[in-house]
């Protein structure tokens, strides 16, 4: 073990520009990794539960809202919101139908704002309930509207791809790009890591040579040049993970959720669950590129 | 100890056989010559004998292993069992006399307490008590030699494999190896000696095996290096 661990920290000083320069591509690429990772994250706690479920939602009126088919001051009555579910139900381009109470509504707003200090002016009766509307196709929209839009009770349909869909696709190109750029940045941290290990392992030729005739095992071989790659690798996913850290701290936490109130906003465990992400990258792309470059000394 | 049941080998990209029907057996304890000119096979005999070369036919057998079906992680347990010395000696620059022989116990695991006690004693049995921390560069071509025929019986290996040892030393130095590696057998190793050197080969007449364009010409006890 001492042996293991004196090589790797002699292979790296001797190497110390390669590493360096290994250490600082797995920074980068890591992080812009990481980015795509927290963006996915993003977009998927936007949609929330319902996105992929359904198209349309159909608010029913309450005391406080007001519309063209509510009674001022008043709920929707039972009979209402019954009417609206058989005409939803009897219309041949829904697929199925969701209700949901007030009670329900609320549960789901504490859920997306459990940190948010809208929640303390806001109780059940404050909720609008609602049915949610999976269409048999979505792009028929306007049919269902034009057949219970008019209908008493109905306070409001919103399609809700309609406004979240363009945001998605900045936020998807945004992670695309961040992704794209990491997966060319990985693969040059894994040939530069494959380029380290082949020039540790050829300047060590000799000692190997000797360690192989003398009967010494491929694993303590390889032993000084895993570690090394493995703590280089390492180093690049903790400057990684502290990166995604101060992003989180000081875009998200201090600027974007004081800033935008109505989304819910990605929080430290979804960091916590991108640098895993990245570590566990990293832990491949050093130990892969090792195990290739190092394959041809230690064939016996 | 080593046994060669119709082996032949042919290297990729070659048509002339490197070996072809060989037939040997080495018993344990014995002192074999392997002799013959460039190019005869000395040393694709000795490679398949470490495993750094498969068979292409038949088989090989050391201490009981068939080395051509051994799974590549079990060679290195193969090759404590052999101890190995080369014409240049493979020593390594950096390291101290004591370093070098100590180096080959460290990479197989072996403890502290064991190399300190194992390692002077080695150094005694090679004559070369006296120089434990000099380096390499620091001895002769005879004594450096001698550091390599320590490190490669410091494990105590059944089997002694030396690749042309005298190859690079003058005859007086030479005969000084040849007198190390049959004391070394005489404690019970089995050694192999491929070499070119007429001289010694007809003084110790020993087991000499001829090998000549991959062929076994000769085998012959208490032979000498050659007729011609």
């Amino acid at each position: 073990m001492r042996h293991t661990l004196r090589e790797a920290v002699s292979g790296l000083r001797r190497n110390l520009s390669m590493t360096l320069a290994v250490i600082v591509t797995m920074w980068v690429s890591l992080t812009l990794f990481g980015v795509g990772l927290l963006a996915a994250q993003q977009v998927e706690l936007i949609k929330g539960r319902w996105y992929d479920q359904i198209e349309i939602t159909v608010f029913l009126c309450t005391a406080d809202s007001s519309g063209p088919n509510c009674t001022p001051g008043q709920d929707a009555t039972e009979a209402q919101r019954e009417s609206v579910r058989a005409a939803l139900e009897a219309n041949p381009e829904v697929e199925a139908v969701f209700y949901q109470s007030k009670a329900e509504v609320f549960e789901e707003f504490r859920l997306a704002y459990a940190d948010s200090p809208i929640l303390d002016s806001m109780s059940a009766e404050n909720m609008q309930d609602l049915f949610r509307v999976a269409l048999v196709n979505p792009e028929e929209y306007a049919l269902v509207q034009g057949s219970v839009g008019q209908m008493p009770g109905v306070q409001a349909i919103q399609d809700l791809r309609q406004y979240l869909d363009p945001l998605f696709e900045w936020l998807n190109l945004a992670r695309w790009l961040a992704v794209g750029a990491s997966a060319l940045l990985l693969l040059a941290a894994g040939l530069q890591i494959a380029n380290t290990i082949r020039m540790a392992a050829i300047s060590r030729r000799r000692e190997i040579g000797i360690m192989r005739l003398v009967g010494a095992s491929n694993a303590y071989i390889m032993a000084p040049f895993l570690l090394e790659s493995v703590l280089a690798g390492l180093l690049g996913a903790a400057l990684a993970g502290g990166t995604l850290a101060a992003l989180q701290k000081f875009v998200i936490v201090d600027k974007a959720k004081p800033a935008i109130q109505t989304v819910q906003w990605i929080g430290w465990d979804h960091v916590a669950l991108a640098v895993i992400g990245l570590v566990t990258v990293a832990l491949v792309l050093s130990i892969i590129p090792t195990l290739i470059a190092t394959r041809r000394f230690l064939r016996v | 100890m080593i046994t060669f049941d119709q082996v032949a080998k042919t290297y990729p990209g070659q048509r002339r056989p490197a070996l072809s029907h060989i037939d040997v057996t080495i018993d344990p304890g014995e002192f074999v010559f392997l002799v013959g000119p460039s190019g005869s096979g000395k040393s694709t005999f000795l490679r398949l004998i470490l495993r750094e070369h498969r068979a292409t036919r038949g088989s090989v057998t050391v201490n009981g292993h068939d080395v051509g079906r051994l799974p590549g992680w079990r060679v290195p347990r193969l090759r404590r069992q052999i101890g190995t010395v080369f014409q240049d000696f493979r020593l390594l620059p950096g390291k101290t006399v004591h370093e070098n022989v100590a180096f080959a116990l460290q990479v197989i695991g072996k403890s502290g307490s064991h190399i300190r006690r194992t390692v002077p004693q080695t150094l005694e049995l090679v004559g070369l008590g006296d120089k434990a921390d000099r380096l390499p560069d620091e001895l002769s071509g005879g004594e450096q030699q001698r550091v390599a025929l320590a490190r490669a019986v410091v494990n105590a290996p059944p089997i002694l494999i030396a690749d042309e040892p005298t190859g690079n030393l003058d005859p007086a130095t030479s005969v000084g190896i040849m007198k190390l590696l049959d004391r070394i057998n005489k404690g019970g190793t089995t050694v192999v000696v491929a070499t070119h050197d007429s001289t010694i080969v007809d003084q110790m007449r020993r087991r000499v095996i001829e090998l000549n364009a991959g062929e076994l010409v000769r085998d012959q006890a208490q032979g000498v290096y050659g007729y011609r």
